[in-house]
């Protein structure tokens, strides 16, 4: 897909004055995050959970080599065709060869991440393949040629007026008086339509949310079914999935699953999680018969043994975009590459580069709520913050910017110095400010004051109270 | 397709790569021993303390927990009473009581003729079949999850394409977590080794993916009923 992440200044200001990606952004606290935490407060083990799944793929990280194959040697036992790409140039190569080996015309999608990064359909699609999303916020994306803003509610940027007129423009033959108002016709719309895909489609495409080392198989989750439509009803079932998702075994697995609907829906347990080991096996009445797995790796294996290892962790369930105040306020688009919010802003800069994706770990308040809801206890400011020093280090930034932090740091690294300038600053500006109690511009200050006063600092300084709060001096 | 050599170079690099990050690391000899060791039989991590009641309570759990999901939940007293209760649950929703279902050794030998008005046909999902009715291995008590397996008389399209979907589930079969639901799952068919198709299904479909609010039925089933037998 294009990437844009070099561009998401202007990328927020543009997010900021759009009306309905605002009021769209505009349920997400009493949606997504109010029902995660009320699925959090019905489970008592919820918070010791986390550190068991956290051991569960660090360890699994450990020993990754091993698992894979481990995995790979079951699933071929099943009748598994396990491919492996280094590259998203490679995986999209494997996929379309085994469509062309398959004459395949049409192709069904469930929602895959992994094939949104390496733009798959795209690339199918430019070798005469009709691919059609069944996922419904997938599909609305699909019709809008957009992309997805969120990982697990990919339109969640759209409201339902703008969904309707959607569908009216895209199937026009459908009587144009037909009724559209509530959510329920509009699902059922979709249904109608998708449904003759599922059945007409020679390939089905799907994701996986984990890999089984134990047993070789692939997992997918999903609320709607139409993962298991794709993967059912096609002759071919290809998995697109990456080399951070296998576990060991299905004790392992079973505990990630108590995390990742919590965490994502707020729902005690997705309506879906189906376990595929092979293809249709001799005297099976349906489901395909083949079973393809394309494992990708493009550019995480160089995370491992790096501080960035810990992003390997992630199980994709977008707990951290939805209660940063950062996508919040701009959505995912923004972001400009396929992962958005805090867990895009550390890994879109290891998949796409640091130059390119510079903004993001920048886009934070350092607020740390993305870590505290993380299922997996990925430190995700801690990273954005490796990522800001990477970048200083490497020259990143404008000359204002890097003389500023310079100036700064030489300060700061001589705290006499330091408490002396800020003394001198404070009291400078609480007398300047006396009167009004706030500054309504400042120089330096524009961007602050652009938007609300600055209160004019009163008394002493903190250092000031620290040291006699120390010393036992009343106040 | 790729050569077989195309495909051994891009083993070889992805493996490769990972290989050569985790040797750069802290990796010791005990690594494959460890490996081996887990995949050779995890202990269960921490179970949460909701599935470990006595049968009636778990029954009570799973019953909750689907209902909380817009599930329809049933009993029948025993096999004979089944095909009276999955007449019943058909009539009150004006359904018809023509079903596609499963056909393993136990739902072969329940007697449909005691509900002389229900036709029943076997083999996968078609288009048209509104109604499928499937038997669980296991219910999981914990969120309201029945567990089904596909099979040569179990077709796994009978759980997704119709529009209505009935389980049935021997109250023998209903378990507190997940785990002991795979124990049962490796008795079966061994260790390691899995049905084709492993279904953990809480519901009937669903999404929210129109401005949020929540509309049960999307592509899979929109009426989930569950008939707990015995």
């Amino acid at each position: 897909m294009d990437v844009t992440a070099h561009a998401f200044k202007s990328n927020v200001k543009a997010a900021l004055k759009d009306a309905q990606l605002q009021r769209a952004l505009a349920g997400l606290p009493t949606g997504l995050v109010a029902q995660r935490a009320a699925a959090r407060a019905r489970l008592p083990e919820f918070e010791a959970l986390r550190d068991v799944g956290r051991e569960i793929k660090n360890h699994t990280l450990e020993h990754l080599d091993l698992y894979l194959e481990a995995w790979e040697k079951n699933a071929t036992k099943a009748g598994a065709k396990v491919h492996w790409a280094p590259t998203g140039a490679d995986a999209r190569d494997i996929v379309l060869e085994i469509c062309r080996a398959a004459n395949a015309r049409l192709v069904t999608k469930g929602k895959s991440m992994v094939s949104e990064e390496i733009g798959l359909n795209a690339h199918l699609e430019g070798a005469g393949l009709e691919v059609v999303e069944t996922d419904l916020g997938e599909y609305l994306v699909q019709i809008r040629h957009e992309t997805p803003s969120h990982i697990i509610a990919p339109a969640i940027h759209l409201t339902e007026a703008q969904i309707e007129a959607d569908f009216r423009r895209h199937h026009t033959h459908l009587p144009k008086d037909r009724p559209l108002d509530e959510p329920v016709k509009i699902v059922g719309e979709a249904r109608e339509i998708l449904r003759e895909k599922f059945i007409k489609a020679d390939v089905g495409i799907t994701g996986a949310n984990f890999l089984i080392a134990e047993t070789g198989s692939s997992i997918i989750v999903t609320n709607e079914g139409n993962g298991d439509l794709t993967q059912s009803l096609a002759r071919v079932h290809v998995v697109v999935t990456s080399i951070d998702k296998v576990v060991p075994t299905l004790e392992d697995v079973t505990t990630l699953l108590r995390l990742l609907a919590r965490s994502a829906t707020g729902q005690e347990f997705s309506v879906y999680t189906t376990f595929s080991t092979g293809p249709r096996r001799t005297e099976d009445p349906d489901g395909p018969e083949e079973y393809h797995v394309v494992v990708l790796d493009n550019g995480r294996s160089a995370l491992l043994g790096t501080p960035f290892q810990e992003v390997l962790r992630c199980i994709r369930c977008g707990a951290c975009m939805n209660h940063c105040p950062v996508y919040g306020a701009v959505g995912g688009h923004a972001y400009g590459w396929v992962y958005p919010g805090p867990i895009g802003s550390v890994i879109n800069p290891a998949l796409i580069g640091l130059p390119e994706a510079r903004h993001l770990p920048n886009a934070s308040t350092f607020c740390g709520r993305c870590e505290s809801v993380c299922p997996m206890k990925i430190p995700l400011p801690g990273l954005m913050r490796e990522w800001r020093t990477q970048d200083f280090a490497s020259g990143g930034g404008t000359r204002m910017t890097r003389w500023a932090l310079g100036a700064w740091a030489a300060v700061a690294r001589r705290p006499r110095l330091y408490h002396m300038l800020a003394r001198l600053g404070i009291a400078a500006l609480g007398g300047l400010g006396r009167r009004r109690g706030s500054f309504r511009t400042l120089p330096l200050a524009g961007e602050w004051t652009r938007h609300r006063d600055l209160a004019a600092p009163q008394g002493r300084t903190f250092q000031q109270l620290w040291a006699e709060h120390k010393q036992g001096v009343p106040r | 397709m790729t050569g077989s050599k195309d495909e051994t170079r891009r083993r070889e690099t992805v493996l490769g790569a990972v290989r050569k990050r985790i040797a750069a690391g802290a990796g010791g000899s005990g690594r494959q021993a460890a490996v081996e060791a887990r995949l050779a039989g995890q202990a269960a991590h921490l179970i949460p303390a909701r599935s470990r009641q006595d049968a009636g309570q778990l029954k009570a759990l799973f019953a909750a927990q689907l209902r909380a999901a817009n599930a329809t939940v049933l009993e029948a007293a025993n096999e004979g009473e089944l095909p009276g209760v999955v007449a019943g649950y058909l009539r009150s929703q004006n359904l018809p009581l023509a079903l596609k279902a499963g056909d393993d050794a136990w739902l072969g030998d329940i007697e449909w003729s005691r509900e002389p008005a229900l036709s029943i046909a076997h083999g996968r999902a078609e288009p048209d079949d509104g109604i499928g009715l499937t038997h669980a291995v296991a219910g999981i008590a914990e969120t309201g999850t029945l567990m089904l397996a596909s099979g040569p008389l179990n077709p796994v399209t009978l759980n997704f394409l119709p529009e209505t979907s009935v389980v049935v589930v021997r109250a023998g079969d209903l378990v507190g977590p997940y785990e002991a639901a795979f124990d049962r799952i490796r008795a079966r068919y061994g260790r390691g080794l899995m049905p084709r198709t492993l279904n953990l299904v809480s519901g009937p479909s669903r999404t929210a993916d129109v401005g949020g609010r929540l509309v049960t039925g999307a592509h899979g089933p929109r009426r989930f009923c569950v008939i707990i037998v015995g």
